[in-house]
């Protein structure tokens, strides 16, 4: 009866080691003080109202931000845990974690980073530039939408269920290669935990490509022909194909997978005919293409913030399109360059070794487009130009990193060690979050009407970049010391050592950069009137998202533009901006559904990974009568008048206009760092001194 | 976009978003499928000594599902006819014929399970047995799938009446049906013929 | 009204230029650039005399791949170097500032230079993938080293977490040591044992290749300096991952020789016992040398795999 209740769950499975404690208490923790902050607050219905059911793909895009950004603080702890047993497990010393735990750490390091920090921050983006790019009210399918983050966020909290419940994750590295990954090798809950983990976000994945391929194929402002979309959508654009295009193979694989371990299957077992080296191949024709999915819409932010910043167009509009074009079709036939070492014959080699090669040059294309923008431009250093620069340069370096592994031979002296691991972080640091960094600076006065704080934002920037010097550089130097990856003890005579500690310094300092950044954020609001910007459009930017107010009303356009060259909103502001014309406007209505499905796929999971039938089965049909009522619902829209619009308008722009005195009025400065630990103490000494804690 | 004040053509766009984006769907259900394809294909022969399938293939109860899901992609292509014209009734009856159809395919596939699983073939026995089961098995859900699609939709449209939402919806189900038929012809085709060859 | 109530106030986007602009923006640059050089001189510091395997080869495929390496990095910075130098330069002379520079916003590129965007690279790459294709098949891990010396075989058994070794022509057994012969040419046949998959790299000797079971891939290596180099498994494969090490030692011909004699007079016998005390998982071992009688081990090891894959290799 019990197990039937509870599937494998027992008093073991309940949090008893340091790490697990820690992190229940973590999590248990914050989870309480937004329950009671909430609660005194009274704004639950609030929440309910206008975010957890909301369809405004910009609210979700927001969402999708701070899911991304806790996930990416939690992801940057695991890499001071790795660098700093690392650096201190050497000879008689193990290290304060035990090799198991440790493998447990950067396995969930790298699926967070990827997943949960990468793929949320591209999506965020994509969810609230792009709509407002290409001139639209809402998504081809605003449902799918919410659909796409809660299963998300689903993913989120499943990664992090096993502090509470089971004490353990996969423990083998962030693809869980087969066969290590079987029950055999792994018979714990941790590889389920990160099946379960990765399939549901997954599914959201290939749900929110889907409506973003229906979205930017079919709803674009009347003139944008495809030839004149903006690049950051040509980005997005390119990226969501790849991701429609590979993340099925990433479910299948998954299930796959999953009938291996829970219905005894043997697809990638040793014995009963099955095929590990299958399983390699399966998840790299999904993973590689993956980090393009991730990249390309990075190169479209660089390609918006070069011409914006250089007060230039794009250089060649056709080639950077191209370029994006190029690198997304050559991604998906390089799989194999990820296990040159696995004994393929010469022949296989080199041709996927030459496959690799290919991409270099549509992306070397895009690097001299953008150096051709810059020449005879008016550049300015603003911060999302800063990104930029430092991107080029991390860039560089691991895209050399990146073909010297793209030759066999040299792969096999390279591949599974630290150099390797620093070529990716150059890609995926230097090009995705530098990327995102860049996007979110640039896009910040946007989402919020007002500008970032440049000082702190430098300075965050300069953190960022010497850490990841004094990180990365070291580590490429280990990897040409045949330092391996995921090495939880060494011996003092490697000589390894002391470049392990350069890398935790580096660590550190990239943590201060983070925090920098956090700070940057609140000290924005602590200055918004001096820091609102009062024009609607700071960068003196070319395309669409700038020609509606910041933040923009949730129908984005009063009306929809026309389009008639490749800089939109550019040509607008040099030929006059048309009149307005008030007219009725289709709304999604909010909905649940996309909550209630999420949480239902969640119960799946957890149920799947204690193996509770019963659960499974309930949350199954949960998920299909949501579907049903949700499919069979004809009234998700409704109409907003011409009048309702024309009011909300005109109190907008009071509002506005009242704002904008403010900011005239406000004479100071962009605060910096000290400013802000002064006003952080007097506002800690105001809560002490006057004991406005009685108050709560 | 003046004319998206007119509401008919507000709603004729969202259908052709709509039906599109099924189509993109079902390009990632069959992504789903040739990986299971691909893998019945490196695993077929990898029996661990067990049964091939030649040995333990039925094909003429093969040959009798694929019959009866190519008469269901009929009936079911004469409903969407029948809805397009806005009869009602026809609907009913031809789609209720789809129903039955795919019922009864689903009973002869459980069957051809269940006497392998008696007899001791299951997806654990081998690599072999484990790739059939998927890929046969994955149709097989889908199957269900659009059974419980079929009769919530009739339901729906035994109290609502036929209006254009159920019209749009009834040509997606006919999407998915026909390409569950496609899907399973390459099964029967890769699965059972090649057993035999 | 308008589309935007704030843009037309701001029609010409005049705002960047009526900031307050901090000209010393630049200031980090050269405090960046000392920074740099003064990792560098660290890092220098920090690894003088210490083991470079990569760079330090003492094997012929090792100095192979290094040379391919370092040919094909000089000729990537050939493009990379001038690149980037001009891309900041452009950087820095354009900037807003500087009121010297020439401003053209309305700048037309031609066709020579969209083709030349994509020449430039092409070019590239193509001398890469030329001296990429022949190597790959040139460096290829099956291809034997040609040498006049007969080549020795040594069978290998990634095992939970060590690594075992047979020589079936000299009837010796080893756990995590071996002693090859200098200039002589090594046929490692890599194979695993209830063990996923391994990787089976001396980086001093030369690059690695997957162990697995069910499957014997082949890896020809050969030293050319007498030395004791480290051998390791570069893919993770379970908890005892980090400790499955061992000591790969290149001595002379008579030196081998006398180790060989040695070790096969050997009371210290290796049984299928032996094997099986083995198969338990166990970190961090010491190296072993056995002399043995059995001389099926190997083909019992991968004999216990291929059963399940009917169709074979």
């Amino acid at each position: 009866m019990k197990e039937f209740l509870l599937g494998k769950i027992n008093m073991d499975s309940l949090p008893h080691e340091w790490f697990t404690f820690g992190g229940s208490l973590a999590f248990i923790g914050l989870g309480l003080f937004l329950v009671i902050v909430i609660t005194r607050l009274k704004r639950w219905n609030w929440l309910w109202k206008e975010w957890i059911t909301t369809v405004d793909p910009k609210k979700i895009g927001i969402m999708y931000f701070l899911v991304s950004g806790f996930m990416l603080v939690r992801g940057g702890l695991e890499t001071l845990m790795i660098w700093l047993q690392q650096s201190f497990s050497v000879d008689k010393s193990h290290g304060f974690l035990t090799a198991d735990h440790f493998q447990q750490i950067f396995t969930a390091h790298g699926n967070i980073m990827v997943f949960f920090v990468a793929m949320g921050f591209i999506f965020g983006l994509i969810n609230y530039i792009v709509p407002l790019q290409i001139g639209a009210r809402d998504l081809a399918s605003p449902f799918l939408n919410t659909l796409g983050f809660w299963l998300f966020a689903a993913g989120a909290i499943m990664v992090s269920m096993f502090f509470l419940l089971g004490g353990q994750y996969a423990a083998t590295g962030w693809l869980a290669v087969a066969p290590l990954s079987g029950k055999e090798f792994s018979p714990g809950v941790g590889v389920d935990y990160w099946i379960w983990s990765l399939q549901i976000s997954g599914i959201g994945t290939t749900l929110g490509a889907i409506n973003f391929v229906m979205t930017i194929l079919k709803m674009r402002a009347p003139g944008m022909s495809l030839g004149k979309m903006p690049l950051f959508t040509w980005g997005a654009f390119c990226s969501m194909i790849m991701a429609v295009a590979v993340f099925p193979l990433l479910t299948a694989t998954l299930f796959l997978m999953f009938f291996d371990r829970y219905l005894g299957a043997h697809f990638f077992t040793t014995v009963g005919g099955g095929d590990p080296m299958m399983y390699t191949n399966l998840i790299w024709m999904w993973g590689h293409p993956e980090v393009y999915i991730l990249m390309l819409p990075c190169f479209g932010i660089f390609s918006e913030v070069v011409s914006t910043f250089s007060r230039k167009p794009i250089a060649s509009y056709k080639s950077n399109v191209l370029g994006m074009i190029g690198v997304s079709t050559f991604a998906l036939s390089v799989w194999l360059h990820h296990f040159f070492t696995m004994g393929a014959g010469a022949d296989v080699n080199a041709f996927f070794g030459v496959m690799t090669m290919i991409i270099a040059i549509p992306t070397s294309a895009l690097v001299f487009n953008w150096i051709a923008t810059m020449y005879k431009g008016r550049i300015n250093f603003s911060t999302p130009m800063l990104w930029f620069l430092g991107f080029i340069a991390v860039f560089s370096i691991g895209g050399m990193s990146g073909v010297l592994l793209a030759i066999p031979p040299a792969d096999f002296q390279l591949h599974n060690s630290l150099f390797l691991v620093a070529h990716f972080h150059s890609m995926v640091i230097g090009g995705v979050l530098f990327g995102v960094f860049c996007g979110i600076s640039y896009w910040f006065p946007k989402f919020t009407g007002l500008r970032l704080n440049e000082r702190i934002g430098r300075y965050a920037f300069w953190f960022w970049t010497i850490g990841f010097c004094l990180s990365f550089i070291p580590m490429y130097i280990l990897g040409l010391m045949g330092a391996t990856r995921r090495l939880d003890h060494y011996d003092s005579s490697t000589g390894w050592r002391p470049l392990f500690i350069v890398m935790l310094v580096g660590g550190i300092v990239i943590a201060v950069g983070l925090a920098l950044q956090i700070v940057q954020i609140i000290a924005t609001f602590i200055q918004k009137n001096h820091l609102r910007d009062t024009t609607g459009d700071p960068w003196n930017a070319r395309s669409l998202e700038w020609a509606t107010a910041s933040p923009p009303p949730f129908y984005n356009f009063t009306t929809i533009p026309e389009v008639s060259s490749i800089d939109a909103f550019w040509e607008m502001k040099h030929n006059g901006i048309p009149e307005t014309k008030y007219q009725d406007i289709h709304i999604p209505k909010n909905t649940a559904a996309g909550f209630y499905i999420s949480c239902f796929a969640f119960l799946v999971g957890f149920a799947f990974v204690w193996e509770i039938v019963w659960l499974a089965v309930v949350s199954i049909i949960g998920i299909i009568v949501v579907f049903i009522f949700r499919g069979f619902n004809d009234e998700p829209e409704y109409i907003l008048t011409a009048r309702e619009v024309q009011d909300l308008e005109e109190a907008r722009t009071k509002k506005h206009l009242e704002r904008t005195k403010l900011a005239n009025d406000d004479d100071t400065e962009d605060m910096g760092v000290i400013d802000f630990i002064k006003i952080v103490i007097s506002f800690a000494k105001d809560i002490v001194v006057n004991k406005r804690w009685r108050k709560w | 976009m003046v004319n998206e004040q007119t509401p008919t053509h507000h709603q004729a766009e969202a259908d052709d978003r709509a039906l599109f984006g099924f189509w993109i769907y079902l390009m990632t259900d069959l992504l789903m499928f040739s990986v299971l394809f691909a893998v019945y294909a490196v695993l077929h022969d990898n029996t661990d000594g067990g049964k091939t399938g030649k040995e333990l293939f039925d094909l003429n109860l093969a040959l009798t599902g694929t019959i009866i899901l190519l008469v269901s992609s009929f009936t079911c292509g004469v409903g969407m006819i029948a809805a397009r014209a806005g009869r009602k009734n026809q609907v009913l009856t031809w789609f209720g014929l789809t129903f039955i159809l795919g019922l009864s395919f689903l009973a002869l596939e459980f069957n051809e399970f269940s006497i392998l699983i008696r007899e001791g073939h299951t997806i654990q026995s081998n690599a072999f047995l484990s790739s059939f089961f998927a890929l046969v098995g994955t149709h097989g859900l889908h199957i269900i799938a659009g059974l419980l699609w079929i009769a919530v939709t009739l339901g729906y449209i035994v109290k609502r009446g036929l209006n254009s939402n159920m019209v749009r919806k009834l040509a997606m189900l006919s999407l998915f049906w026909h390409f569950l038929d496609i899907v399973w012809i390459f099964i029967f085709t890769i699965v059972y013929l090649r057993a035999f060859v | 009204m308008m589309y935007n109530a704030y843009s037309i106030s701001n029609g010409k986007g005049t705002f960047m230029t009526k900031r307050k602009s901090r000209s010393n923006q630049g200031r980090f640059v050269p405090i960046f650039l000392l920074f740099l050089v003064a990792l560098g001189l660290l890092i220098r510091n920090l690894i003088r005399g210490k083991e470079m395997s990569v760079l330090n080869p003492m094997g012929t495929i090792a100095s192979e791949q290094l040379r391919l390496m370092s040919v094909s990095l000089g000729i990537m910075l050939i493009l990379a170097v001038p690149a980037l130098t001009i891309l900041y330069f452009i950087a820095w002379k354009y900037r807003e500032t500087n009121e010297k520079a020439t401003y053209s916003p309305g700048q037309k590129h031609g066709k020579l230079f969209s083709v030349s965007l994509w020449l430039v690279p092409l070019t590239f790459v193509a001398i890469l993938a030329n001296l990429m294709w022949p190597s790959t098949h040139k460096l290829d891990p099956r291809k034997q080293i040609s040498s006049n010396q007969k080549p020795i075989t040594i069978q290998v058994v990634a095992m939970r977490w060590k690594w075992l070794f047979i020589y079936p022509e000299q009837h010796i057994v080893t756990v995590n040591y071996i002693q090859v012969p200098i200039d002589t040419p090594i046929k490692f046949e890599l194979t695993a044992d209830e063990t996923p998959m391994s990787s089976f790299w001396i980086p001093n000797l030369g690059g690695q290749l997957y162990a697995m079971t069910g499957h014997v891939n082949q890896l020809n290596l050969m030293g050319t300096t007498i030395g004791d180099y480290i051998g390791k498994s570069a893919e993770i494969n379970g908890a005892g991952f980090a400790g499955m090490k061992f000591t790969a030692r290149v001595s002379s011909q008579t030196d081998f020789n006398n180790w060989v004699t040695g070790t096969q007079k050997s009371s210290n016998n290796f049984t299928i016992k032996d094997y099986t005390d083995l198969l338990v998982p166990s970190e961090y071992n010491k190296a072993m040398t056995y002399s043995t009688d059995e001389s099926d081990i190997y083909s019992k090891v991968t004999d216990k795999y291929t059963k399940s894959h009917e169709h074979g290799e």
